[in-house]
């Protein structure tokens, strides 16, 4: 159980950073600034009550002192982290410290953004994001938004959306109907759509819509999946539907996920990053930032979650 | 945090005079809100909003009654058949057969015109609009060309197309001198009449589709294009629908343009085959209604009331259609149409 004097601490940065631009101090503690990645330590001996999965793969993306800037303002300063094959990172942190911004650079979807800037290098497989043409990047890092937010039209549209290639010709229902269904079973929609491919997307549940949205991501083949907050809008039903997803997508991906939610993080995240205020500052397997933080920042934030 | 601030001291409840407090309602009741509770100013106002809905409802009906007990004491069916003849004999001026096809043709022309040029205006300024002072200013023209009243769109038009690199859309004189009158030139000017209400159609429906249904897309490796193309324009279908119903029945209803720049005449130009017609001269029931009305040169009232009936059902038609479309569009997309309010 939480009581109520840990809620407290927990919430506070939260309310601090909405509450305007002074800075917040909790309880004066200096985090160590660059780097920002705390060096990895030998395995904790909780981890192995993890559930198995196979050795994390291999990095796929790096980030390297990434900065993002909104006119004047700093909203990820100087972050630096690894993106692994096979394996989930989550985010983690109070409001408005910068998760959403940091997810949306990796696919460059700030791009969208007129006044925001980048720093620092993004790599994918060792190629800087820059120079992969923007479209194909995205369908290798492709990225489920907050709200679900299926297209005006049927399930089976929104799906082949993401298959159909632009501009060519567009290959016929019958070409595309095994890929739609197999990106539904994977993203564990198919059962419950099945009898009405040619339904509303808008008429699903919210859940529904939710995993209709991973289902599209999924199609679009990505090889780096993203998830902002993805079950925020949900029942914890179709969030543990999601939650098993994710566990079970991670073995041929690599997976971020940002959640409000420590359980979440805990429960999916193989390894989880604390962001404050644009900071990165912390990042280290899940268990061990959970039971054993090491910046006291980190420990306010996640502090009586698990004990 | 919450520790260094002062200890609050809880305020005493709001009380204002007249209001009922608290407590359960004096009679067993179903707990509606009842209007007797509410301030005398709200009572008034909410009664003049009755009244004014009122009003309005009746002056429609009126207005369709009228024009439907006149219109279908004169209409019969070879009326709507038969082409018009110059006479000032009611019984042998013939119907408005050539009317009618002038409306339908001058309303296919000016929305085939102003449908494609709105929505694509549209797109521009809502998905690219930069530079922004150029959004601004194309804004500000259609805001131009819908606040101009048709008169003198026409006059515009008319000298627009004597000019001699238009003298294709109508026919020219022996001197050379181009006419400028014909169905392609009041068609081209109709179009404006119409195309305002395309564009705001359009533009406050893509409006209306949230951001995060583009990212959506551009997070799948979509182009702007392929964005536009596949999931705003398809979202959006239902409010160009509407507003080019509203823009046909502005065009059907106009009379302006029809006498300056169409002839108003009283046949179509029957030579030259179909691009003859669209070269040629005409009218339209506006015209045929006013022509024939006691302020007009033929002063048959009685075909006046029909065609002017006739006129009617096409506007109201048009309008029933921009709902049953709004409905379905909604309904198609899995959109509450309780969302859309009601029109
Ligand atoms: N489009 C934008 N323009 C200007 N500032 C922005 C924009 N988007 C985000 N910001 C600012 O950048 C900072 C980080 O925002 P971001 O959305 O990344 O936070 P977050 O960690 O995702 O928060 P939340 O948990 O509430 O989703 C915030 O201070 C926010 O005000
Ligand atoms: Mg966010």
């Amino acid at each position: 159980m939480i009581t109520n004097d840990e809620r407290e601490r927990r919430m506070d940065p939260e309310q601090q950073s909405s509450s305007g631009a002074v800075p917040p101090p909790i309880r004066r503690i200096r985090v160590d600034t660059s780097p920002t990645v705390a060096p990895s330590r030998p395995t904790h001996a909780a981890e192995t009550l993890r559930p198995t999965r196979g050795a994390a793969g291999p990095e796929r993306m790096t980030i390297d002192g990434l900065s993002v800037f909104y006119g004047p303002k700093e909203a990820v300063k100087q972050v630096s982290l690894p993106i692994r094959q096979g394996e989930v990172l989550a985010l983690i942190g109070p409001s408005g410290c910068g998760k959403t911004t940091l997810l949306r650079t990796l696919n460059r979807l700030t791009e969208l953004t007129a006044s925001a800037r980048r720093e620092g290098q993004i790599t994918l497989d060792g190629t800087d994001i820059d120079d992969i043409e923007v479209t194909a990047l995205r369908r290798r890092v492709s990225m489920v938004f907050q709200q679900p937010n299926p297209f005006p039209m049927s399930v089976f549209d929104n799906v082949a959306y993401a298959l159909r290639e632009q501009g060519s010709k567009r290959p016929s229902r019958k070409v595309l109907e095994p890929y739609v269904v197999d990106a539904l079973q994977r993203a564990g929609l198919y059962d419950e759509v099945a009898h009405d491919l040619s339904h509303p997307a808008l008429r699903l549940s919210g859940g529904q819509q939710q995993r209709l949205c991973i289902a599209r991501a999924l199609a679009a083949g990505p090889e780096v999946l993203l998830m902002d907050e993805p079950c925020s809008a949900l029942d914890p039903k179709s969030t543990a539907v999601i939650e098993d997803l994710i566990l079970e997508l991670r073995e041929s991906l690599a997976i971020v996920i940002v959640t409000h939610n420590l359980q979440q993080a805990h429960r999916v995240g193989d390894h989880v990053a604390f962001m404050y205020l644009g900071d990165l500052v912390e990042y280290a397997p899940g268990d061990e930032l959970f039971t054993n933080p090491r910046a006291e920042r980190t420990r306010d934030y996640v502090g009586g979650v698990f004990g | 945090m919450a520790t260094s601030m002062p200890p609050r001291t809880p305020l005493p409840p709001l009380r204002v005079p007249g209001q009922p407090t608290g407590g359960p309602p004096p009679k067993k009741r179903r707990a509606n809100e009842s209007i007797s509770t509410w301030r005398l100013t709200d009572r008034i106002g909410y009664f003049l909003m009755w009244a004014a809905g009122l009003l309005v409802v009746a002056i429609g009906l009126g207005i369709v009654g009228f024009m439907a007990i006149k219109g279908l004491q004169y209409l019969r069916p070879v009326l709507l058949t038969s082409h018009p003849q110059a006479d000032l004999d009611q019984s042998k001026s013939g119907g408005f057969f050539d009317p009618l096809v002038g409306t339908v043709l001058l309303t296919v022309i000016g929305i085939a015109i102003a449908t494609p040029i709105a929505v694509a205006t549209a797109v521009w300024i809502v998905e690219y609009g930069r530079p922004t002072w150029l959004a601004r200013v194309i804004d500000s023209g259609i805001e131009i060309i819908a606040g101009t009243p048709d008169i003198v769109l026409a006059l515009f038009g008319l000298v627009l197309f004597q000019q001699g690199i238009f003298g294709w859309m109508s026919f020219r004189a022996e001197d050379g001198a181009v006419f400028g009158r014909s169905f392609l030139t009041a068609g081209a000017m109709m179009s404006l009449i119409a195309l305002p209400m395309v564009f705001a159609a359009t533009r406050e429906g893509l409006q209306a589709v949230p951001a995060h249904v583009r990212e959506a897309s551009y997070g799948l490796g979509k182009t702007r294009a392929a964005t536009i193309r596949r999931v705003l324009l398809p979202s959006v279908k239902s409010n160009i629908s509407t507003g080019a119903a509203l823009g046909m029945g502005r065009i059907a209803g106009d009379t302006a343009i029809v006498v300056v720049l169409l002839g108003a005449s009283l046949r179509l130009d029957p030579e030259g085959g179909i691009f003859g017609i669209l070269q040629g001269t005409g009218g339209t029931l506006t015209s045929y209604v006013y022509n024939n009305s006691p302020a007009g040169e033929g002063n048959a009232a009685q075909k006046a009331y029909a065609a002017a009936f006739v006129l009617l059902l096409i506007v109201i038609g048009l309008n029933f259609a921009v709902d049953a479309i709004a409905r379905r569009g909604a309904r198609a997309n899995g959109i509450e149409t309780s969302r859309l309010g009601g029109s």
